[in-house]
């Protein structure tokens, strides 16, 4: 039995599943192909407000590149005596959990042949400032707790719902980029 | 004086898959031995902690030609009395086996097999790996990032909470061995931290009757190797979160928390003086209550099915897993022991490198081995979803004794 011969036609959320599934393929059989580096260029403005740009990237053992550049510019809110000209970074971090989990959510869905109608999620993190500011050492920087709080209407029950979103953030990059420790280096260069 | 010895089969490790595939080989009257490192179910006897059980009950002790015939065929055998079951199986039907014999190499070529042990060689057609799958503790890299004081074990070293100093312990991995140990380490007062990742959750009994009774009953264990949709995933699959006791209790997440073991996400790195746990541990969590409620489903559908809904207790709906607010981090100061329950990788240092694969793990096809006459047996999905069991080797040991039939009957 094929996945692809189990997967409903007639369901369809916009996921290429079979390619998916075909790249998983191609790439259990040459793991270096899956060796991908991302990468951002970012340029500081003025203040707080900086803007960061994607546009090439590495993968399948070639250079590649996104349809067209995207700069996304981020800031400080005016209560921060910013001046606001876009997402705070901490936002940002939602942003991306929010974009992988809903993917993570079409793609299991699609592949379970469930039927999609609309799918909405609110994130929130809970941040206590005295970390960053410096008030308190035993306060971390970071979110203390992110939750996520999907409504999702399809043609499933809820616990086949569950299993979808319960499957999704075990093969989310953000999410696991958030709950799991992370190399970083940083260097002046 | 090394002499050099000639059989058909030569059989590595004399636990419940070789003594298994030993039996098949003399109902066919194939010549083969048996060698054994140490003495027949080695493992039973000197690699488990006092209190571990058999996690199957009694009557699941099913080896070709031959049952559990005590008077508690719903109870668990102690390790012990797992070993005397195999010991008893053996004389049944005096198995050949060498006890004392290691293997050093196995060397290939046209079908023919040398075997080197500290007894010499041995000339074989066939080879069978019967080592098993629990031998060869696994332990994380990230055990060399921890302080050198802190006094490391796996459960094949940990027998019972006398051993352990009453510092604080943190238990890595929640399946059958890591959970039981956590709960008796708590139980004996220690101060318990318990690393929890992907984890299978099952109650011991449901609706009066025992989980492996449902899951052997509804076809589970029987599901085949080559059936099933994710057969990586399959075999990596952690044991069950199951314990045997005489009161048959389910031991979960929920029940160790209430003694005050406290649950974490997944070990994942150390900071200065502080162990980080994964965020991931609510995912997991639901993960594994909502496999449950699935199996629990199909059990009840096919309780319906089959009318028996009137001689079974009603359906229940388990509590779901207590998540919390579970730390992120632990104070390394405070610990004293860590035991990693982290799984088993079977090794197989006799064997060529061209055997395994990139990660060090045997290639095979349900047991059988890409070169002529080299089989494996007894590891985690083998052939089926019970292969490991005590109950399900036996299944395996037969198909393949067949396969090697058609292999040695071709020479």
């Amino acid at each position: 039995m094929t996945t692809t011969e189990i997967t409903n036609p007639a369901v369809d959320n916009g996921v290429n599943v079979e390619a998916l599934l075909g790249a998983r393929a191609a790439l259990t059989e040459a793991p270096p192909a899956g060796q991908f580096t991302f990468a951002a260029s970012n340029e500081w403005l003025n203040g707080t407000h900086s803007r960061t740009t994607v546009e090439k990237f590495f993968g399948l053992g070639a250079a590649q590149s996104h349809r067209q550049p995207y700069s996304v510019e981020t800031d400080h809110p005016e209560i921060f005596a910013a001046e606001d000209n876009g997402p705070t970074p901490p936002e940002m971090m939602l942003i991306g959990l929010a974009g992988c989990l809903t993917a993570g959510v079409a793609s299991v869905a699609q592949n379970r042949s469930i039927q999609l109608r609309s799918v909405k999620a609110t994130v929130e993190g809970n941040i206590d400032v005295a970390g960053i500011l410096g008030i308190d050492p035993d306060v971390r920087n970071g979110y203390s707790g992110i939750t996520v709080r999907y409504e999702i209407d399809a043609d499933a029950s809820r616990e086949e719902l569950q299993a979808v979103v319960a499957q999704s953030q075990k093969r989310s990059a953000v999410f696991d980029v958030i709950t799991n420790p992370t190399s970083v280096v940083v260097e002046v260069a | 004086m090394i002499s050099t010895r000639t059989t058909d089969v030569v059989v590595i490790g004399a636990g419940q898959a070789g003594l298994a595939m030993s039996r098949c080989l003399t109902d066919r009257s194939i010549d083969h031995v048996v060698l054994e490192r140490s003495e027949v179910a080695n493992s039973w006897t000197s690699e488990r902690w006092d209190s571990l059980r058999l996690l199957t009950p009694n009557w699941m002790s099913r080896l070709p030609g031959f049952s559990y015939r005590g008077d508690d065929p719903d109870g668990y055998m102690t390790a012990l009395e797992v070993a005397a079951h195999l010991d008893t199986y053996r004389r049944s039907f005096d198995a050949p086996v060498r006890s004392g014999v290691s293997v050093t190499r196995i060397s290939s070529a046209e079908g023919s097999h040398v075997v080197e042990t500290s007894e010499g060689p041995w000339h074989c057609r066939v080879v069978v790996m019967a080592t098993g799958a629990c031998s060869d503790p696994h332990i994380p890299a990230i055990a060399d990032e921890m302080p050198a004081r802190v006094n490391q074990i796996t459960p094949i070293d940990y027998r019972n909470p006398g051993q352990i100093g009453t510092g604080g312990v943190l238990v890595v991995g929640a399946s059958a061995s890591g959970l039981q140990i956590a709960d008796e380490l708590a139980r004996a007062g220690r101060e318990v931290t318990l690393a929890v990742g992907d984890h299978v959750r099952l109650p011991r009994t449901y609706r009066g009757m025992d989980i492996h009774w449902w899951m052997d009953t509804i076809g589970q264990l029987d599901e085949r190797y080559d059936e099933v949709e994710d057969l990586a995933r399959a075999r990596r699959l952690p044991s069950l979160q199951l314990v045997g006791t005489p009161d048959h209790r389910t031991l979960g997440l929920n029940t160790v928390a209430a003694e005050g073991v406290s649950l974490v996400g997944r070990l994942v790195g150390r900071s200065g003086d502080r162990a980080q746990f994964s965020g991931s541990f609510a995912n997991v969590c639901t993960s594994a209550d909502l496999k449950q409620q699935r199996l629990l489903d199909r059990c009840d559908e096919y309780a319906t099915e089959f009318g028996l809904d009137a001689e079974l207790g009603a359906p229940e709906r388990m509590a779901r897993t207590d998540v919390g607010r579970p730390a992120l981090d632990l104070d390394l100061r405070g610990l004293e022991t860590i035991v990693w329950a982290t799984g088993f990788r079977p090794q197989y240092p006799w064997l060529d490198d061209s055997l395994l694969d990139a990660r060090g793990r045997l290639v095979h096809d349900g047991g059988v081995l890409p070169v002529r006459g080299l089989y494996v047996l007894g590891l985690p999905f083998l052939r089926r979803r019970k292969s490991s069991f005590l109950d399900g080797v036996g299944s395996d040991a037969r198909e393949l004794s067949e396969h090697m039939m058609q292999s040695l009957a071709r020479t």
